[in-house]
C-alpha cells in the first residue's frame, strides 16, 4: 500500500568533519545547505523556506538567511534540543501543505570540540525551575543516570543489556570512515568502562563532536521533477514531557505520545518498520525510546537490545547503521538531522553494504531533545520509499 | 565524612523569594492550590494542575522517600543528585548529603537538612535517616 505523502525529503547531507578547526559556525551551516541542495539537485534560489534551531547565529534565522542569500517566504527556529529537526521535517512538510513554501532547508551544524565548549546549558535564574534545580548539579549525564537507576529498579534492567546498545552502534560504525569511534566494542568494554554518573559508564555515553546535517524536504509536485530516489514523509508526531508540577515519573518518555501520533498518522504499527533512527545521546535514551515507541512492552527493552538485537543482519531491528551518536557522530550536541540522514540513506538503498537493510520501504526517525530526567521533547517521523 | 559538593545559591526573583527566606530559617516550602487541593513543586503563583491563581505556600515535614538518584563521578568532589517522593506527594530534585554515596538507594527514607550554598543563604538537602 502506498500512503500519501505531504512532503518528500529530497536532499540529506552530514557533514564529515567531526573536529571544525579551521571553520566558522556559519561556514557549517552553509556547507552543509550546500551538500544537500546538491544531493536533491536543486539550487539554493530554489529555496523558499528556512529552519533552524536557537543555536544557529544570529537572531533566529535571520543571519543564516543573509549569509546564504536566501529568499524565503516561510522560517521556523522550533527548538527543542536534539529532537528539533524531526519537528521541523514535520513543520516544513506542514507549511508545504499550507502552500507557505515548496522547497524547505533545514541546517545544523557545531563546533563544541573546536570551541571547547560543554553540553550544559548556561545559567539563567530567570528559567522558572532553574532556582529549584542548579543548586543541586543537574547535568545531562547525571539526569540521564536517574532514568536508568529507575528502570533498573522498576524492571530489572542490566548495565550489560545496556552495553549490547553500544555494541550493536560500534559494529555499525566500524564501517563508517567519518564514525569517531570505529573501534568495535563488547560488553564487557562497556561496563568496564570508567563509570561517569551511576550506572552510566564512559561507553554508555555518546561522542561530542563538530560539524552538522542538513535536509530538503519538498512539495510532491518538486519531488517528481527531481532524479533521487524518493522518500516521502506518511507520520509525524511530537510531544513534550515534564515534571507536571512534581508528578515525576521516569519510566517513559515524551517518545510514547509522539510515537503513537506518528503512526496513527502513518496507519502504521512498529513491527512494520525495517530500519529505525533511534536518538542515542545514552544507551538508556535508546532503552526508553524502544519501549515507548511500542518496538517491545514497556520494561523489556532489556531483552530486547541483548544478544545483537538491535545490529543489522542479526537483529530484529536494525538501528544507527551509520554508528550513531554512541560512535557516529553527534554535532552540536545534538543528533536529531543525522537520524533522518541515515534513515534517508536506508530508504535510499545508500547506506554501507555491510548494513544496509535488503528491500528498506519504511522506516522510523525518532528524537530525543533536552533532558529525558526532567524536561524534554520528542519528535517521530515515519518515511517511506515511493519508487 | 569526606569533602562535599556546596551547592549553588540561586538567583531568586519576587515569585520565589518566600521560598528562600523560608529555607534561611530552616523551613521547607511548596506549593499548594486552595481551589483543586493539590500540592505542587517548584512552587508557582498559578497552580500547574487546575491553572487557578489561588495558589499558597505550604510547609513540608521535610521527610521523603528516595525515587531515583545518581552518583556523579567523574568530577573533583562526587555528589548524589536525586529526586526525593516528599511525604505530601511532590517528586523533588535534591542532593543526598552527609552520607555514605555507595550506600544510597532507591525507597531509602530521607529528611531535609540545610547547606549553605557557595554564594551564602541555605539551600535544603536531604539525609538518609
Amino acid at each position: 500500500m502506498k500512503r500519501e505523502s505531504l512532503a518528500y525529503i529530497a536532499g540529506a547531507y552530514e557533514h564529515p568533519t567531526r573536529k571544525a578547526e579551521g571553520k566558522s559556525l556559519a561556514q557549517l551551516h552553509a556547507e552543509v545547505a550546500k551538500g544537500a541542495l546538491e544531493d536533491a539537485g536543486l539550487t539554493k534560489d530554489d529555496v523558499d523556506g528556512y529552519f533552524c534551531d536557537t543555536e544557529a547565529p544570529g537572531l533566529g534565522p535571520l543571519s543564516m538567511v543573509d549569509y546564504m542569500g536566501l529568499n524565503v517566504r516561510h522560517m521556523d527556529n522550533t527548538d527543542t534540543g536534539g529532537s528539533a529537526y524531526l519537528l521541523h521535517v514535520a513543520h516544513a512538510a506542514q507549511a508545504i501543505a499550507a502552500g507557505k513554501c515548496s522547497v524547505a532547508l533545514i541546517t545544523l551544524a557545531g563546533r563544541p570540540r573546536a570551541a571547547g565548549l560543554t553540553a550544559e546549558p548556561e545559567v539563567n535564574w530567570d528559567v522558572p525551575d532553574m532556582p529549584f534545580e542548579q543548586p543541586y548539579g543537574p547535568t545531562v549525564v547525571n539526569t540521564y543516570g536517574m532514568c536508568a537507576m529507575r528502570h533498573m529498579h522498576d524492571y530489572g534492567t542490566t548495565s550489560e543489556q545496556l552495553a549490547w546498545i553500544k555494541v550493536a552502534a560500534s559494529h555499525h560504525a566500524s564501517h563508517n570512515p567519518n564514525a569517531m569511534l570505529k573501534t568495535v566494542v563488547t560488553v564487557e568494554d562497556v561496563v568496564n568502562s570508567p563509570m561517569i554518573s551511576d550506572p552510566l559508564h564512559r561507553l554508555d555515553c555518546c561522542v561530542v563532536s563538530d560539524g552538522g546535517g542538513a535536509l530538503v524536504v519538498v512539495s510532491p509536485e518538486i519531488a517528481k521533477t527531481l532524479k533521487r530516489p524518493r522518500v516521502g514523509l506518511i507520520g509525524s508526531g511530537e510531544a513534550a514531557k515534564h515534571q507536571s508540577g512534581g508528578k515525576i515519573d521516569l519510566s517513559y518518555s515524551a517518545a510514547a505520545q509522539a510515537g503513537a501520533i506518528a503512526f496513527a498518522e502513518a496507519g502504521l504499527t512498529p513491527k512494520d518498520i525495517k530500519y529505525a533512527s533511534i536518538y542515542d545521546s545514552f544507551t538508556i535514551t535508546v532503552l526508553m525510546q524502544l519501549e515507548d515507541l511500542g518496538f517491545c512492552e514497556k520494561g523489556m527493552g532489556g531483552r530486547f537490545v541483548a544478544d545483537g538485537g538491535l545490529i543489522s543482519g542479526v537483529g530484529k531491528l536494525p538501528f544507527n547503521t551509520d554508528g550513531g551518536g554512541l560512535c557516529n557522530n553527534h554535532p552540536n550536541n545534538r543528533g536529531g538531522v543525522t537520524k533522518i540522514i541515515e534513515a534517508v540513506r536506508q530508504l535510499r538503498g545508500e547506506a554501507h553494504p555491510a548494513v544496509q537493510v535488503p528491500n528498506c520501504d519504511l522506516a522510523l526517525a525518532s528524537g530525543m531533545g533536552g533532558w529525558m530526567g526532567s524536561r524534554h521533547g520528542s519528535g517521530v517521523v515515519i518515511l517511506e520509499r515511493k519508487d | 565524612m569526606s569533602e562535599q559538593r556546596i551547592p549553588e545559591t540561586p538567583g531568586t526573583n519576587a515569585e520565589n523569594a518566600s521560598f528562600w527566606e523560608a529555607a534561611n530559617q530552616k523551613r521547607f516550602l511548596i506549593g499548594g492550590c486552595t481551589a483543586c487541593g493539590e500540592p505542587h513543586f517548584y512552587p508557582r503563583s498559578i497552580c500547574p494542575h487546575c491553572f487557578s491563581d489561588a495558589t499558597e505556600w505550604r510547609e513540608s515535614k521535610g521527610l521523603g522517600t528516595i525515587y531515583s538518584f545518581s552518583i556523579m563521578r567523574r568530577v573533583p568532589v562526587p555528589y548524589a543528585i536525586a529526586y526525593v517522593t516528599l511525604d505530601e506527594g511532590p517528586v523533588i530534585m535534591t542532593n543526598i548529603v552527609d552520607c555514605d554515596l555507595d550506600k544510597i538507594a532507591i525507597d531509602q527514607r530521607v529528611s531535609v537538612v540545610f547547606h549553605e550554598g557557595d554564594k551564602g543563604g541555605a539551600i535544603p538537602v536531604f539525609t538518609c535517616i
